[in-house]
């Protein structure tokens, strides 16, 4: 792997009057590498690809691709392309012309650009689609003519803007896999924008989450995932119980908490070490809850819990329970193992939850 | 069969349909259909040589290839109205473009209002006020001699290119809006997927944008070249005598001369060239009429 990253940012921001839509961002990221930016609407996520495309220039800052300054480069001349949100395939043309274009305007020779084209064409499952109009097009096909039209120019970057945000859950599980089988089979480094965190943390080498124009994690999914840094990344990635609590007691580098609801819990907090009596926002991911009808099945657990079920939300792979403290009336969501074993489970039937400490995070509260 | 098509309930429920078709078909027929075939039959009524009385034939028709002043003039109206209409398509397209993609909110209706404004004068006047600025007391030749261009005032009127000047200026507003209606409607991405896969100004113009403007391209062509083909007051006030316009010649016919036959004959060439010009035009950049008028 060579020492210069494809892409380099440095201090970059972008203000729009008085608000700032990217605010000093630096990053840099490994040739050949899946990097996601994932964040809410209106976060700044196109703002900062089309900085990185050239059609916005940043107020401050510095944009380097492969090491050189991007300052001042027209977007025709920057060795990124991109890959439109609602894909701007030129409908005047045919899905052959739409990926020869970037080709033609380089002037390479009509029989090199034939064979790339169709080669294109081939890699992204399309082979022979050439003389097709555009129109004639699925949307998952569109979305792969998109793809190789830019890829087509082997450019350093491609930039992607939520390109699977119009197709259908299906197609897009779909068009999910088959990215990035493509993106491990050309190695071209990847830039991809989403809200989805599903896309981001199944694509990604690297996952950016971004809130109001800032990152707010920078690292794998795992990390995303396990150690979210702020509130903000642990109710941005997966469905968590989230609950506002005060600091009743340290034990070790573990926080004694109650909830406002009045459910005991305990878990890690992450940043300044807290006080007994501080405010703490408090997530559980419900895959990390234990369910057992025994007390000896949770020996491992820190914590335990007796609650009630209110109902069962069946959802294949995805089934979840909602329940109820028995104490404190405080509701929960448990994720169902895939055993099947707690798949009978009757609205009113009593059960036991175990929590284990490194798997509830604490953030002081805001 | 005839009974069959009269049945009482077959006439009941057609009787709406007729009746909604009917002041578009009293307007087509009446105002439009009748007094065409009036002047064909007209038209091909020839004075004999003593002058009294007229006979069936195409004598006015052939009059026309006879005598060179009118065909010439013929060919120069066609000349000067394609010059004309490309023009006014060069002037417009830049216009069109900043109402339809640069120009946003309140500035953009201020700037189509401004298109609309000269409109509510008319055109005889908005003529006048050509000549005005252009005769030789009037202000651009005293402009010109004040700041030193021109030794003593100059004729800026009676030119062919002040004929064109008037043309252009009275069909840009029917340039203008089909051209912005479709820029309008073409996706700010394709430009921009254009440019960041490597296209430059040229190219885009060339293979995105001109593409998606060719409908409203088409229909402002076909309406500004009928428009300046027939139009009579631009080409005689600001060209005067040399304008040589054939609408002049009809005019003459039918008004001076008080040759009703020889005017419609030329009424009819005229119709002729300027169907036959539209229909090579939209075979030649391969457009169809009806998705030109639609799409703009
Ligand atoms: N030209 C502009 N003028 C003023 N504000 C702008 C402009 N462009 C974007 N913004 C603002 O900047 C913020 C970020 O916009 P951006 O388009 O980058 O969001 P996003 O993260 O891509 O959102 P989405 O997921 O909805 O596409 C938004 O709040 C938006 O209102
Ligand atoms: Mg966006």
């Amino acid at each position: 792997m060579s020492a210069i990253p494809d892409l380099e940012l440095a201090g970059v921001s972008k203000h729009y009057d008085a608000f700032s839509a990217v605010n000093d961002l630096s990053f840099s990221i490994a040739p050949g590498s899946f990097f996601s930016i994932l964040g809410p609407s209106g976060c700044g996520k196109t703002t900062l690809l089309r900085m990185i495309a050239g059609f916005i220039e940043p107020d401050q800052g510095d944009i380097r691709i492969r090491g050189q300054a991007m300052q001042g480069v027209a977007p025709n001349r920057r060795p990124a392309t991109m890959v439109f949100q609602h894909l701007a395939l030129f409908p005047m043309m045919s899905v052959g012309e739409n990926i020869a274009y970037g080709l033609k305007r380089r002037g390479e020779p009509a029989a090199e650009i034939r064979r790339k084209v169709s080669a294109m064409l081939e890699q992204v499952g399309l082979p022979g689609a050439e003389y097709k109009p555009v129109s004639a097009l699925s949307g998952g096909q569109k979305q792969r003519v998109a793809i190789a039209r830019s890829l087509v120019l082997e450019p350093t970057l491609l930039l992607l803007d939520e390109p699977l945000g119009a197709l259908d859950l299906k197609l897009r599980e779909h068009m999910k896999i088959e990215l990035k089988q493509l993106q491990h089979a050309i190695g071209t480094t990847f830039i991809y924008i989403t809200h989805d965190q599903s896309e981001a943390l199944v694509l990604s080498d690297t996952v950016a989450v971004m809130n109001q124009g800032r990152f707010e994690q920078f690292g794998t999914p795992q990390s995303l995932y396990y150690q979210p840094a702020s509130a903000f990344v642990a109710g941005f990635v997966g469905a968590n119980n989230r609950y506002t609590a005060r600091v009743n007691a340290l034990r070790g580098d573990a926080a004694e908490c109650v909830t406002d609801g009045g459910l005991p819990l305990i878990g890690r907090i992450v940043g300044t070490p807290p006080r007994p009596g501080d405010a703490v926002e408090l997530f559980v991911r419900p895959e990390a809850i234990s369910l057992a009808h025994e007390p000896a099945d949770l020996a491992h657990c820190d914590l335990t819990i007796e609650a009630e079920v209110d109902s069962l939300l069946f959802d294949g792979a995805n089934s979840s329970v909602l329940l109820v403290d028995k104490a404190s009336r405080t509701p929960l969501r448990a994720a169902l193992p895939q055993n099947g074993r707690f798949a009978h489970l009757c609205p009113g039937e009593s059960v036991r939850l175990g929590l284990q400490v490194n798997q509830v995070w604490g953030y002081p509260a805001r | 069969m005839i009974r069959l098509l009269l049945t009482p309930t077959r006439l009941g429920r057609l009787l709406p349909l007729w009746l909604l078709l009917a002041p578009a078909l009293i307007w087509l027929v009446g105002l439009i259909l009748l007094p065409h075939l009036d002047l064909l039959w007209l038209s091909l009524q020839t004075r004999g040589d003593g002058g009294g009385d007229y006979t069936f034939g195409a004598g006015n028709y052939l009059t026309f290839f006879d005598e060179p002043l009118y065909w010439r003039t013929f060919a120069r109206t066609a000349v000067m109205s394609l010059i004309a209409t490309a023009l006014t398509l060069v002037t417009a397209f830049p216009i069109a473009w900043y109402l339809a993609k640069i120009a946003q909110g309140r500035l953009r209706q201020l700037l189509f209002v401004l298109c609309l404004l000269p409109f509510w004068v008319s055109e005889m006047v908005r003529t006048f006020g050509w000549i005005l600025l252009l005769q030789s007391n009037g202000v651009i030749p005293h402009l010109l001699q004040r700041f030193g261009f021109t030794d003593q005032p100059v004729e800026l009127l009676y030119h062919d290119a002040t004929i064109l000047l008037g043309l252009v200026y009275s069909s840009l507003l029917f340039m203008v809006i089909p051209l912005a209606n479709t820029l309008d409607t073409l996706d700010d991405s394709l430009v921009e997927a254009a440019y960041n896969l490597g296209g430059n100004g040229v190219s885009i113009l060339r293979d995105i944008v001109l593409p998606h403007a060719a409908p409203g391209i088409a229909a402002g062509t076909i309406v500004v070249f009928m428009l300046t083909l027939g139009n009579y007051l631009s080409p005689v006030l600001l060209g005067g005598k040399n304008s040589l316009w054939f609408t002049e010649q009809i005019y003459n016919q039918f008004i001076t001369r008080f040759n009703w036959q020889q005017g419609a004959a030329f009424g009819f060439l005229l119709l002729i060239l300027s169907t036959l010009l539209v229909w090579a035009g939209l075979k030649l950049t391969g457009q169809s009429f009806g998705e030109a008028m639609r799409k703009s």
